[in-house]
């Protein structure tokens, strides 16, 4: 690349431009620039290009920043902002840009406990999701003692999310023997009869984002806020299942005690 | 245990801290909007305090990048769902041409851009991230941020031209 006669490309103006392009490949760039004025006009073109728009935006920078953004402000927000904040952290994920930090991030504490209880979630799911006659032990007619009782069996307040808004209806809940002791298992069905799972237990891990993965034909999104994880699962569809998701999220961090 | 854990969040702290002026810079840029920019600032923060915990190391302004670059593109998405009413302004040229364009001009140029264009092109000209910093926030490789600045770079040349912006192609 540092052969002079080598003709310079359009990548290498940009990088040019950009200060992007190697020490050693600089001479011949500019040489060819001295013999091509369209070249060079687009360079200074480019050049240009930045500089109006650092003059029109770089002030900003200088402002004083709004009292709304200070830390501490929204630190003090923070507890109002939990729902709001719970929203992004699913849309963010939705969008898979955030993916990769959090999945780098993750200690191995916590992966084991994600996939601990994601396994378990998703061997309900298989077992029940099927069940024709008895997918549940308590029907959701009897959502007030399912919720007491399940409550009570995994030792911390349960809240069953409404999924009304996402076409889905409550069909009830069992009792399953989780990683950490007991864990609640909710079923939810759509209208043409497709089922959603919603699986919570102790999650002997730290808080996580949301984290998604499937097998081709179950999917599990899996997060963990305190000590307590759930697990959605439906089908391998990542848009329905993460709008699912959003809205049990959602729920559950409104809801009071928790 | 306790006090190596504190160290570690107040520098987490003060890296956020240092990066608002440059957040809201971009945000400006990216939305041309100063309320929904600094909307969008704010959305930034609260996610990154609350998700601290899942950044251990690395460049926290990078990290800030992307989660505002993400939380924008969100943004935009939510709104094309929502049906719009947009005055379509067609013979609507820049009032002047070349290099020199005024502020307005700049505004209109950066709003014919595709929305990953526009944040290719900000995160290098004004925020002044390297090739391999943008393909990290954007989750792309180093050749789709070079091949994204070219295409702003011939859309907005193309914008100040007073032709009709291109056909806009995705991606």
């Amino acid at each position: 690349m540092t052969d002079p006669d080598v003709p310079v490309t359009e990548a290498e103006l940009h990088a040019y431009v950009d200060g992007e392009l190697a020490a050693d490949r600089r001479p011949a760039v500019e040489a060819w620039l001295a013999e091509h004025p369209d070249d060079m006009a687009r360079v200074t073109a480019w050049r240009a290009l930045a500089d109006a728009i650092r003059a029109r935006y770089g002030a900003v920078a200088t402002e004083p920043v709004p009292a709304r953004l200070s830390l501490r402000q929204i630190e003090r927000a923070g507890r109002s902002w939990r729902g709001w904040a719970a929203a992004a952290t699913v849309a963010a994920f939705l969008l898979g840009g955030a993916a990769g930090w959090g999945a780098h991030a993750f200690t191995e504490r916590s992966a084991s406990a994600a996939a601990r209880s994601t396994a378990e979630a998703v061997d309900a799911y298989k077992l029940y999701v099927v069940e024709v006659r008895h997918p549940v032990e308590v029907p959701g007619s009897e959502e007030a003692h399912l919720t007491q009782w399940l409550s009570r069996r995994v030792g911390y307040e349960l809240r069953i999310p409404d999924l009304s808004p996402v076409g889905l209806k409550l069909v009830g809940g069992r009792l399953l023997p989780g990683p950490r002791g007991a864990a609640a298992f909710f079923m939810y069905e759509g209208q043409s009869g497709e089922r959603f799972t919603l699986y919570s237990t102790r999650a002997g891990g730290p808080d996580s984002a949301l984290r998604y993965n499937d097998d081709g034909k179950v999917g599990a999104l899996y997060w963990a806020d305190g000590d307590v994880a759930y697990v959605v699962n439906g089908e391998a569809n990542r848009e329905r299942l993460h709008k699912v998701a959003e809205s049990v999220y959602a729920q559950i961090e409104r809801s009071p005690g928790r | 245990m306790r006090t190596c854990r504190d160290e570690r969040v107040s520098g987490f702290r003060s890296d956020v801290e240092a990066a608002i002026p440059a957040l809201r810079r971009y945000a400006r840029a990216l939305t041309r909007d100063a309320e929904t920019a600094d909307d969008l600032v704010q959305d930034t923060l609260v996610r990154a305090l609350r998700s601290e915990h899942l950044f251990h190391g690395g460049d926290v302004r990078s990290w800030l990048y992307t989660i505002l670059t993400n939380l924008n593109r969100n943004r935009l998405r939510s709104l094309a769902r929502r049906p719009v009413m947009t005055v379509i302004d067609d013979d609507d040229a820049p009032d002047m041409s070349g290099p020199e364009a005024g502020s307005r001009d700049i505004e209109r140029a950066l709003a014919s851009l595709v929305e990953d264009q526009r944040a290719a092109l900000l995160l290098v000209v004004l925020e002044g991230l390297t090739y391999r910093e943008v393909a990290e926030v954007q989750g792309v490789p180093v050749g789709t941020v070079m091949s994204r600045l070219a295409r702003a770079r011939a859309q907005i040349k193309a914008f100040l031209d007073g032709e009709r912006p291109a056909l806009r192609r995705v991606k």
